[in-house]
């Protein structure tokens, strides 16, 4: 019988004939660690295998970016017992503060396609946009994988996307996962695996791919796995990487559910609290006032997004009781959007930007919501308290809409602000900036 | 706890998509005194359960139980203020590993949610996986594991159990 894409790199890493349902034991490529090696994986580690360094300690990923640089003591204090760890066992890819995002670090400087990649965060998913197998582990689990240098998997069932078409102007894959969570639902591919496969990937930007693979866990999802193309290669080539292996899912693949979207027609999406299921287009949402509007997060603060929030700020100025926050996925991309004069049309905008970190996205620093406030969030999760007060309301979209609402205090279609009274006409027709 | 096969307490009972944050919130998981975080475990959705929970006492959820972040602190405070075991509709795939890996056991009964009321006395056979609502004079069987899941559980979670093979596997 056939293989998905997931049957078949869980079998080449455990070297079994495997299918979904079947338990292996894997080998792991890349063991990615944020400050949870301080807050539990060192501990764990050092009891299971004292003393002894990790076998697998150059596949280690350790990259300080949620509460980075340290915005309390508590804080500080786990970086230290992170860069205690590091020294003394020697590890070679320790990022500290200055790589940014874990999951931006990893796209940018470790993962091909092939690969099998484990991670201290939910959004480790988000490698699947290079097609890589990337899942979520909690503290003990890596711990474990730093001993053994593989881990247990159920390999999973998938739940297979064709997408068709081009997105439109101002949407992105941020809407196109809004959108597959509406149908599916916060648990319809819990322990699943999601391929997202056809013409309308290969139509898709990289950014616009990571997205998808990113949100993937908010519907449960154990991997989003993104087709590998040739705009994948293009991008490991301008890396300086090449591919492990590409892996495509046989034709008899057995796949639990097939879904089709054509994305051609598919407007930007908003979720409302208190859950990221609740994708409609922003059109249900339009007109409701907001306090905050976020563009960062390991979801949409890359180029694609930041270039949108350049073209719609630019030359206009946000409200006074709205504030305007980016932080971009990672350091790299600090610099970039520095060079393309991104931070000043920011700034110019009465906006603020802050260091690449998850920041406000887990209510950790750079704005975190009070009780009143009504936050328009690039990132992935609207939970209650997510960002900050219990009373807060976070809604989520892409940065586009974000960018736009920033500009007027309220929800708003980007496609409608050409001719706005409040803009110079500087977004024509193409939702390109004209100037 | 470790090797205990019979849990006993009362149901605190939840809905649907108890997510990590509502387990404890991002603001809290710097905090390092262990007692001090868990006093703010499920505050949102059960401001007294920190205060009142009894050892034994046992979470009846709904689907979706432990979504979102990968946050080991979600079982582990709960597991910490003396819970003997949560039962619920669906779990989310982290929380269940991480669940697991710390010794507190996720039985998976939709039936069990449906129908447990908050306060029931619950009484879990653990091995046999049956779920008894001595309050209802109902029993529930829980999805079965497989083996070796059962055998980290019943070891007290992935370190002991991870300990002892460790240096002998391949």
């Amino acid at each position: 019988m056939g293989k998905t894409v997931s049957e078949k790199m869980l079998s080449t890493a455990s070297g079994e004939d495997a299918y979904a349902g079947d338990f292996v034991e894997a080998e792991v490529d890349w063991a990615m660690v944020h400050e949870g090696l301080g807050m539990g994986v060192a501990d764990a580690y050092e009891e299971i295998r004292p003393d002894q360094p990790p076998v697998i300690k150059d596949k280690i990923v350790s990259v300080l970016d949620h509460w980075a640089p340290p915005p309390n003591e508590n804080a500080a204090e786990i970086h230290e017992d992170v860069k205690r760890f590091v020294d003394k066992y020697d590890i070679p890819n320790f990022y500290d503060i200055r790589g940014g995002i874990c999951h931006q670090v990893l796209l940018e400087h470790h993962v091909r396609p092939g690969e099998i990649v484990v991670g201290t965060d939910s959004h480790t998913t988000t490698v699947g946009s290079l097609g890589a197998f990337g899942t979520g582990f909690g503290n003990t689990d890596m711990a474990a994988v730093f001993a053994r240098g593989k881990s247990w998997f159920k390999v999973p069932e998938t739940i297979r996307w064709d997408l068709t078409g081009e997105l439109d102007d101002w949407v992105y894959g941020k809407d196109v996962i809004l959108k597959i969570m509406n149908e599916l639902s916060a648990d319809g591919a819990t322990y699943k695996a999601v391929e997202y496969r056809g013409d309308g990937i290969h139509a898709m930007s990289m950014d616009s791919r990571a997205t998808l693979a990113n949100m993937t866990v908010d519907m449960g999802g154990k991997a989003g796995l993104v087709e590998v193309d040739d705009r994948t290669m293009d991008y490991l080539d301008s890396r300086g990487r090449d591919a492990k292996e590409i892996v495509h899912p046989d034709e008899d693949a057995d796949y639990l559910e097939r879904h089709e979207l054509d994305v051609s027609d598919l407007e930007p999406q908003v979720a409302e609290p208190p859950s990221p299921d609740t994708g409609v287009p922003v059109s249900d949402h339009e007109g409701r006032p907001v306090t905050q509007c976020f563009i960062g997060s390991c979801t949409n603060a890359r180029k694609e997004d930041l270039l949108a929030v350049k073209e719609i700020v630019q030359g206009s100025q946000v409200p006074d009781d709205v504030r305007l926050i980016v932080v971009p996925s990672s350091v790299e991309l600090w610099k970039w959007a520095s060079h393309e004069g991104i931070w000043d049309a920011v700034m110019d905008a009465g906006g603020t930007v802050g260091n690449s970190t998850c920041g406000p996205c887990i209510a950790a620093s750079l704005g975190v919501l009070g009780p009143n406030d009504v936050c328009l969030s690039s990132a992935n999760r609207n939970y209650q308290g997510r960002m900050g007060s219990k009373e807060a309301e976070i809604y989520l979209a892409n940065p586009a809409v974000v960018a736009a609402s920033a500009v007027t205090g309220e929800i708003t279609d980007p496609r409608n602000l050409e001719g706005s009274d409040d803009l110079v006409g500087r977004v024509g027709t193409t939702g390109r900036a004209v100037a | 706890m470790s090797g205990d096969d019979v849990i006993e307490g009362r149901a605190w009972t939840l809905g649907h998509d108890i997510d990590t944050d509502l387990i404890i919130a991002g603001s809290y998981l710097t905090i390092r005194d262990i007692d001090e975080q868990a006093k703010h475990t499920l505050e949102v959705p059960l401001p007294d359960f920190a205060e009142e929970v009894e050892p034994g006492d046992v979470i009846v959820a709904g689907r979706n139980f432990g979504a979102g972040s990968s946050r080991e602190q979600a079982p582990r405070l709960i597991k910490h203020l003396g819970v003997g075991a949560v039962v619920a509709a669906g779990f989310a795939r982290i929380y269940f590993r991480n669940s697991v890996n710390l010794g507190l056991p996720a039985l998976e009964s939709r039936e069990a949610f449906e129908e447990v009321e908050q306060g029931d006395e619950i009484r879990i056979e653990l091995e046999e996986g049956l779920i008894h609502d001595e309050t209802q004079g109902t029993t529930y069987q829980a999805a079965a594991y497989p083996d070796f899941l059962m055998g980290i559980i019943k070891a007290g979670g992935a370190i002991p159990y991870y300990k002892e093979r460790v240096g002998t596997e391949g």
